[in-house]
């Protein structure tokens, strides 16, 4: 008993922020035992969710103050049901990527990658545990700049021109968003969530600061029409880091977006015509990255325009909360759980397509499905849960969208979604067509080894279980303690 | 916690799992393959045969697992399920041999048996389904496990194959979706209940209603090939010929078929689809569907095309019992989903022999072959003689009952549409058997295998015999207890018309 106390009493959340910034800086210090250091450290914070895991369904949400100095003056962190699926998303994939990087980079590149991937999981771990807006800041600032970083991580002319965009794009947002929270600050004296959300009060210049911190999360998430940056960036990098990038990085400023909007934005906004303009941004985005994945050529530009199109599935949330909150909440839940892994087996698999024929042109994959078999499922499981076919994670998200915009008579938002998926069936089926049939040009395959396929394959399956797993997700994330209006729990 | 509660989960693990582990196989272990198909192809038999003797004495089969906010995953096996749940576990086995036989020494075969074996999961997880969401969700598993096996040749046509059936199922699949969730925010429930589960809603839903009747059929539509849905059909052609025979008697179009009797006996009930008026245009549809196929199969040459068609027409006969609404004619519907799966996967294995052992590909070519394969071309000839509806062979039955169930709901130009369809089925399929029986032999097949003083292999010729041979029987033995007529009429008596 004694050590299960003990263990109850760890502050797990704090070696979430720790031991990746640990594994950073060994990872600097032994470069020649870098890939153990690496996975053992993705390995702990896979441990370290378990554990926060339990610690909330033993104690509810979970408040943690560093050093003691409680807020406005210290930092806190937060936990609760949405914070948990968050950090198991990414311990989940995290892990599953760090093996396929054992194999993927050469040690040359290696010894750039596992310490900027590590700074990665540790802001992504800190941002997902901060109940401040400051912090969210700091947090975000690292992961766009650990980000860019491993997207040059190459150094090829077209990974350093979409780092570039995307450098641009990414400091922009923080700017903007850096904006907004200044203002707020000067107008209540305080960045937690939770000490804003009682004071905050309907004016001019709160507006402004909403609107700024909106514009730039929006950029960071990728929303159409701010999504320019996107493409080149998730295509050129290295496949590991697309899968990152496309399965968390994207996802951490919706989250932010996610708990903003839910505390701060609805109570002093018009949040009708606000939460309709990012309903019909969204399935803007939806149509347009579905036709743009439709038309590309290239293995990889089209997974990326696939997440343009799959981010539009989460901004429905909004126009679908009024009346349906928790079946909304729960759907946007799903969609991003499952977006993160099938989207991460994608890229994932792409790589290994690339690294077998030298090349990701579609129309000559030549066999795919024969010569790597674990690949091939790997992508076509993958996409059954992007399309949102049953039994699948994706399905599920969009069975409780469809549910709300259906309920609520929003039958436009029920066609975007339809027709959304029938343009993903149409985008991923085109792969899998050519990966059954010959090349005309034939070419030199290399071998692929099972460390790159497994976990693609992994991934996969994990998108398509979700949709079986209804009850455990939900019962995780209904953690928490404060419940709004709407009947939404944050 | 009982055995009952299990055991139609089990039968959907009895294909699922050997399908799994067979795709881990090596290409060459032919004996585990083997094995592994058979024994769950076995074990399946076994179970299914447990839950009928189970069911007609009023047992009752339920597994329920979670799914959804609300609905769960239900397996329930009542007299409908069980009814084509024995089709699609005898057929399997049968087609199983079959393939075994046909794919020898082909390539890719571990892939080929695993997708048949998810093609077979799903096809059973379709008729356990005890409510709407189970049904949609292998439905689609449905879809997605037969694509493999349409492009499994790896050919650019094989390929455009793959994407027309594509484009057509996932776009009906979009359209059942829609239904399924509009039905589910009006009712707040999708399990199948005899009479249906919409009579307590109130009237100012009744347009909604309609629609919805609408997109659920044109999705089932697609797969049950209601002309104009059923463009995907004739070119699916391109699949191995165990393949067709699976997709034309059990799989993807008898999907389509059984989903619009649940529809229209366990969501809306069939008196409250007639009251609602949507039966009328389903039944119509139906009808000119059977005029359709049979006119198209009349103008083709290739064999298979012309079963094709034939499925076409064939096959809308349980759309159309249905419609006509009243116990008889949907008896009528109901065995006619037997019935044709049994003389439908006949020819098909026929079609096969000829293709693999001589080469023939063509009605043309098909001059005296009943000679060089006289037990292939008898059993292609009971399955004609089925189709065209001539007694003793099971497809007489079905008719008869449409029929005299369309006089006793007076409809009668319902007749009109047998006699036509019976003429036309004639027409198509009796010059086959006059140039196979009577014309005289070329001097060489355009491809021929030896195999010896045998016309052709085992593993090809017994199935279809036996296919035939069941055929004959369910005409001949209708009275007796268990034959397909008689589970019929236990159907229509215990899920649709209990009083």
């Amino acid at each position: 008993m004694a050590i299960q106390d003990a263990l109850l009493a760890f502050p797990w959340a704090v070696a979430l922020i720790f031991l990746p910034l640990a594994g950073a800086l060994s990872c600097f210090l032994f470069p020649r035992i870098i890939r153990t250091l690496g996975l053992i450290t993705s390995f702990s914070i896979v441990v370290s969710v378990v554990g926060l895991g339990w610690q909330l369904l033993e104690q509810g949400s979970y408040r943690h103050t560093i050093g003691g100095w409680s807020p406005p003056l210290g930092i806190e962190l937060y936990a609760d049901g949405l914070s948990l699926l968050m950090l198991a998303t990414t311990a989940l994939v995290g892990f599953a990527i760090s093996i396929y990087s054992t194999a993927y980079f050469k040690p040359t590149l290696a010894v750039k990658f596992w310490p900027i991937w590590m700074c990665l999981l540790a802001a992504l771990n800190a941002l997902f545990l901060s109940a401040d807006i400051f912090n969210l800041y700091v947090t975000l600032e690292l992961l766009g700049l650990s980000a860019v970083a491993l997207t040059a991580l190459t150094g090829s002319k077209e990974a350093f021109s979409g780092a570039m965009r995307y450098l641009l794009a990414t400091l922009l947002a923080s700017l903007a968003y850096l904006l907004g929270v200044a203002l707020l600050y000067h107008n209540f004296g305080s960045v937690d969530i939770s000490l804003l959300a009682a004071q905050i009060q309907a004016s001019p210049a709160v507006w402004a600061a909403l609107g700024l911190m909106a514009a730039g999360l929006a950029l960071k998430t990728a929303l159409f029409p701010l999504h320019f940056w996107l493409p080149p960036a998730h295509s050129s990098a290295p496949a590991p880091v697309s899968a990152l990038l496309s399965a968390l990085v994207i996802k951490a400023s919706f989250y932010i977006f996610l708990r903003l909007w839910f505390t701060l934005f609805e109570p002093v906004v018009d949040s009708e015509t606000i939460s309709t303009l990012l309903g019909l941004l969204g399935c803007a985005a939806i149509l347009w990255g579905s036709i743009q994945a439709l038309r590309q050529t290239r293995l990889k530009l089209l997974i990326a325009y696939s997440t343009v199109a799959q981010v539009g599935y989460l901004f429905l949330v909004f126009p679908l909360s009024a009346s349906m909150g928790s079946v909304a909440w729960n759907a946007v839940a799903y969609l991003i759980i499952s977006h993160a892994l099938a989207k991460s087996a994608m890229f994932l698999s792409a790589g290994n397509m690339i690294s077998f024929g030298g090349h990701d042109r579609i129309a000559d994959l030549d066999r795919v499905v024969q010569r790597l078999p674990l690949t091939a499922a790997a992508f076509a499981l993958a996409g059954v849960s992007i399309m949102g076919i049953p039994p699948s994670g994706g399905f599920i998200g969009k069975w409780l969208l469809l549910e709300a915009a259906v309920t609520q008579g929003q039958w436009y938002l029920v066609a975007v979604m339809i027709i959304g998926g029938l343009l993903a069936a149409a985008y991923i089926f085109k792969v899998i067509g050519y990966t059954f049939s010959p090349a005309k040009v034939m070419h030199e395959a290399q071998s692929v080894s099972a460390t790159m396929q497994w976990p693609a394959l992994l991934l996969a399956i994990g998108a398509i279980l979700l949709g079986l797993l209804y009850v455990p997700v939900l019962s995780m994330l209904s953690i928490s303690d404060v419940v709004i209006a709407s009947g939404v729990g944050l | 916690m009982n055995w009952n509660d299990w055991i139609p989960l089990l039968v959907v693990i009895t294909s699922l799992l050997p399908g799994l582990i067979i795709f881990t196989l090596a290409e060459d272990n032919v004996r585990a393959r083997v094995m592994l198909n058979l024994f769950g192809a076995f074990a399946k038999l076994a179970l299914v045969g447990l839950m009928l003797w189970g069911v007609y004495f009023g047992y009752h089969y339920e597994t329920r697992l979670p799914l959804l906010p609300n609905s769960d995953l239900v397996l329930r096996a009542g007299p409908l399920a069980l009814l084509f749940v024995t089709l699609s576990t005898i057929l399997w086995l049968v087609t199983t041999v079959y393939a075994i036989g046909y794919l020898e020494d082909s390539p890719h075969r571990s892939r080929f048996f695993g997708f048949f074996s998810l093609c077979v999961t799903a096809t059973v997880g379709v008729a356990l389904a005890g409510n709407l969401i189970t049904f949609l969700l292998f439905y689609e598993l449905l879809t997605l496990a037969t694509y493999p096996l349409i492009v499994h040749r790896g050919t650019e046509e094989a390929r455009q194959a793959g994407k027309t059936y594509l484009r057509y199922t996932i776009s009906g699949g979009a359209l059942m979706l829609i239904g399924t969730v509009w039905l589910y925010s009006l009712t707040g429930t999708l399990e199948f209940t005899p009479k249906g589960f919409l009579s307590n809603i109130g009237e100012q839903h009744y347009p909604a209603l309609i629609g919805i009747f609408a997109l659920l059929i044109t999705g089932l539509g697609v797969k049950a090939a209601l002309v104009p849905l059923h463009g995907w059909l004739p070119l699916a052609m391109i699949a191995p010929a165990p393949v067709s025979a699976l997709l034309h008697a059990v799989a993807v179009v008898k999907a389509g078929a059984f989903g619009i009797v649940r529809v229209v006996y366990d969501v809306f009930g069939v008196e409250f689809a007639a009251g609602l008026g949507v039966l009328k245009p389903l039944a119509w549809l139906a009808a000119f569907t059977i005029i359709y196929g049979s006119i198209r199969a009349l103008f083709q040459d290739d064999l298979k095309r012309r079963l094709a068609y034939s499925t076409i027409s064939q096959v809308s006969y349980i759309a159309l019992g249905v419609a006509i609404a009243g116990p008889i004619a949907t008896i009528g519907g109901v065995v006619h989903l037997v019935h044709q799966g049994l003389m439908k996967i006949t020819l098909f294995f026929c079609a096969g022999n000829l293709a693999e052992t001589l080469g023939i590909h063509k009605v043309s070519e098909m001059n005296g072959v009943g000679r060089r394969m006289p037990w292939t071309m008898a059993a292609f000839t009971i399955g004609a003689f089925g189709m065209i509806g001539a007694p003793p062979v099971a497809g007489f039955i079905s008719k008869w009952y449409l029929g005299l169930g369309a006089l006793n709901n007076d409809q009668s130009w319902v007749i009109f549409v047998l006699a036509g369809s019976s003429l036309l089925n004639a027409a198509y399929f009796l010059p086959i058997l006059h140039r196979a029986w009577f014309m005289p032999s070329p001097k060489s097949w355009p491809h021929e295998h030896n195999f010896g003083n045998k016309e052709t292999a085992w593993a090809l010729l017994l199935p279809p015999l036996i296919t035939a041979a069941m055929a004959l029987a369910a005409g001949l033995l209708v009275t007796m207890p268990f034959s397909p007529l008689e589970w019929a009429k236990l159907i229509s008596v215990r899920e649709f018309y209990q009083p």
